[in-house]
């Protein structure tokens, strides 16, 4: 591989980002078995690839995320979700790297999901889609590079289910991932986290406009259970004393007494409604139970013998692991346990956890702590790695 | 206490600096802000590690690029395979752990030898403050009073040689240092050093 800069060149900034159609020369096998004629690849770029391709950054969107990082957000308009770190000049600078981030396969934003068409039936995939894997996801994000012309990444980065991303990378491409920055994250997914997904999905298929997953063909969606879905999920994303500081038991507005009905008496209560509702806009609910799926099926030390050490042997990886204090989702123990495999091993690892009290979503948030140490290892692999100082 | 001082490495992690052997692997448990492995990094191109208990450490130590993690000897020094290091140091945090035997003995299976420093409770400042003044001490070397202390498990240079010869550890090196950092003689048993030294430091290794 040696394809150079111009690859990079060829794809100017396109805030909807670009697209590829990869495994026409060989096809990808998913771990269930079955083999992909073809996979779209739905990604987005920023800065420049440098002629040695050694500055590469992938970032690892989380389960609902996807590569609109720094970009407006096609469907609601909302800034990059990660803009507090990427641009010229910040953390994941665009003036010294050059950033990759790709819708993960099985996602809904582009790139090859349940709701595209099965070429074989000319119909939507629902349910037909295979069932995939966080390392489906990674092999594919690795055909991606190969597609670009990147050998080896300088750094792999994402939080939480990003994070298993980065973990599995470092696994299974260890020679291609130079420095990890696994967020709030876990080597597996635990039981109290297969059972919050499992209430979500059992939402989505409770919703009689679910029709067995073919609901694009009666031309409808299963809103009511997606954002049931998402109402459980965005819970466990933040904290009993954030929810508290934001909402208290507030009433709404232009309430000053209870209804003493159901509706939405608390503000907390209406909060959680409008997330229910927009995610339904911009979210496929195939593509939530799909992604869920890969997250329970994680098992990092079971892919390698029961042994969490055994999947980072002989590793070369410089390692940034953080967690976040008020984290009950990924808690700090699960990021302990990485770090616990990687001393094992005697890799190079640094860990940190982050002092917060936002709960899981502290990763996406403004947390100066959190900038300050990761701002540090990047400048320290980037010196190891050759790259050029900070300007 | 400042660890450096207009780029110069406190006296006692200087000594501890010089008996490093250059482009070794070391790892420094309860690295603090990283100092004296960053030092290490730049002067002896040392392969560096550290364990610090205090997020602002790990946040100073890591922002350097250095390999940090946030944890303590007593939990996460038991994960390192025998033989990671060539040396493992432990400056004036044997103190403070919950098992002090343990470290010990974990220092040495996963680093051919072991640095240590502690403050020497048998100094006659200790000595005087309890036996005359009846109050727990308060020295350069013990800062805290005693409600507010993380230091749980003292001893004295005396106790400390009497620990490494249960266990068996070959003591390569004592020094005594008294409270600006100077040189002491330890000579013997260490009876004289017991009672004037501030601090004692040591090089530690497995016998045999």
């Amino acid at each position: 591989m040696s394809a150079p800069a111009s690859v990079a060149d060829a794809f100017p900034h396109n805030p909807l980002g670009l697209s590829v159609e990869l495994g026409l020369d060989r096809p990808i096998r998913l771990d269930c078995g079955i083999e992909m004629p073809s996979v779209t690849v739905a990604y987005q770029t920023y800065g420049r690839l440098n002629a040695e391709a050694s500055n590469a950054i992938l970032i690892c969107h989380a389960l609902t995320g996807d590569h609109y990082v720094a970009d407006p957000h096609p469907l609601t308009g909302k800034p990059g979700w990660w803009l507090d770190l990427v641009g010229p000049g910040k953390l994941l600078d665009t003036d010294r790297y050059f950033l990759v981030c790709s819708n993960v396969l099985g996602g809904c934003m582009g790139t090859t999901g349940p709701m595209d068409t099965n070429p074989a039936t000319g119909k939507p995939w629902g349910q037909g889609f295979p069932v995939i894997t966080i390392g489906d996801m990674v092999q594919v994000q690795a055909r991606l590079l190969d597609h670009l012309g990147i050998d080896q990444l300088f750094c792999a980065i994402g939080g939480s289910m990003g994070g298993m991303q980065v973990l599995e990378w470092c696994a299974s491409y260890p020679q291609r991932v130079f420095a990890a920055v696994p967020i709030a994250t876990a080597a597996r997914h635990s039981a109290q986290n297969i059972a919050f997904n499992e209430v979500g999905r059992q939402a989505i298929i409770a919703d009689p406009d679910w029709k067995n997953g073919e609901y694009q063909l009666h031309d409808t969606r299963p809103r009511r259970g997606l954002a049931v879905a998402r109402m459980a999920a965005h819970i466990t994303y933040l904290s009993e004393p954030a929810l508290h500081r934001k909402f208290g038991r507030n009433l709404q507005g232009d309430r000053d007494a209870f209804s003493y009905g159901f509706g939405a008496d608390f503000q907390v209560e209406s909060y959680l409604r409008h997330q229910g509702s927009t995610f339904v806009d911009r979210f496929d609910a195939n593509s939530y139970l799909y992604i869920t799926r890969a997250m329970d099926y994680f098992d990092l030390a079971a892919e390698h013998g029961g042994v969490l050490a055994n999947a980072f042997r002989g590793t070369k990886t410089r390692f940034c692991v953080a967690s976040i204090s008020s984290d009950w989702l990924f808690p700090t123990p699960e990021s302990r346990a990485v770090v616990h495999a990687l001393n094992a091993v005697a890799a190079n690892v640094s860990f940190v956890e982050i002092q917060s009290d936002k709960g899981h979503d502290a990763f996406l948030l403004d947390e100066p702590e959190f900038h300050a140490t990761l701002g540090g290892f990047l400048e320290g692999a980037a010196r190891h790695r050759g790259l050029p100082r900070k300007g | 206490m400042m660890s450096l001082v207009n780029g110069t490495l406190r006296v006692d992690l200087k000594l501890i600096a010089d008996m490093v052997e250059p482009g070794s692997r070391v790892l420094d448990v309860g690295c603090g802000d990283g100092t004296l492995l960053s030092w290490l990094g730049e002067n002896k191109d040392v392969d560096g590690r550290g364990i610090e208990l205090s997020m602002a450490g790990v946040s100073a130590a890591v922002a350097q690029g250095l390999s940090v993690i946030q944890g303590d000897a007593d939990t996460d020094l038991k994960d390192y395979p025998a033989g990671a290091f060539d040396t493992v140091i432990l400056s004036q945090t044997l103190q403070a752990t919950r098992a002090p035997k343990d470290v010990l003995a974990n220092m040495l299976r996963i680093g051919r030898r072991a640095i240590v420093s502690f403050p020497n409770f048998g100094h006659w400042r200790v000595r005087g403050g309890l036996a005359i003044g009846g109050r727990m001490p308060v020295t350069d070397t013990l800062t805290y009073e005693w409600y507010d202390t993380p230091n749980i498990h003292f001893c004295t240079i005396r106790d400390f040689l009497e620990l490494c010869r249960s266990l068996g550890i070959h003591i390569d090196t004592g020094i005594a240092l008294d409270r600006d950092g100077a040189v002491l003689p330890m000579a013997g048993a260490g009876w004289l050093a017991n009672i004037f030294a501030a601090q004692g430091l040591f090089v530690l290794s497995r016998k045999g």
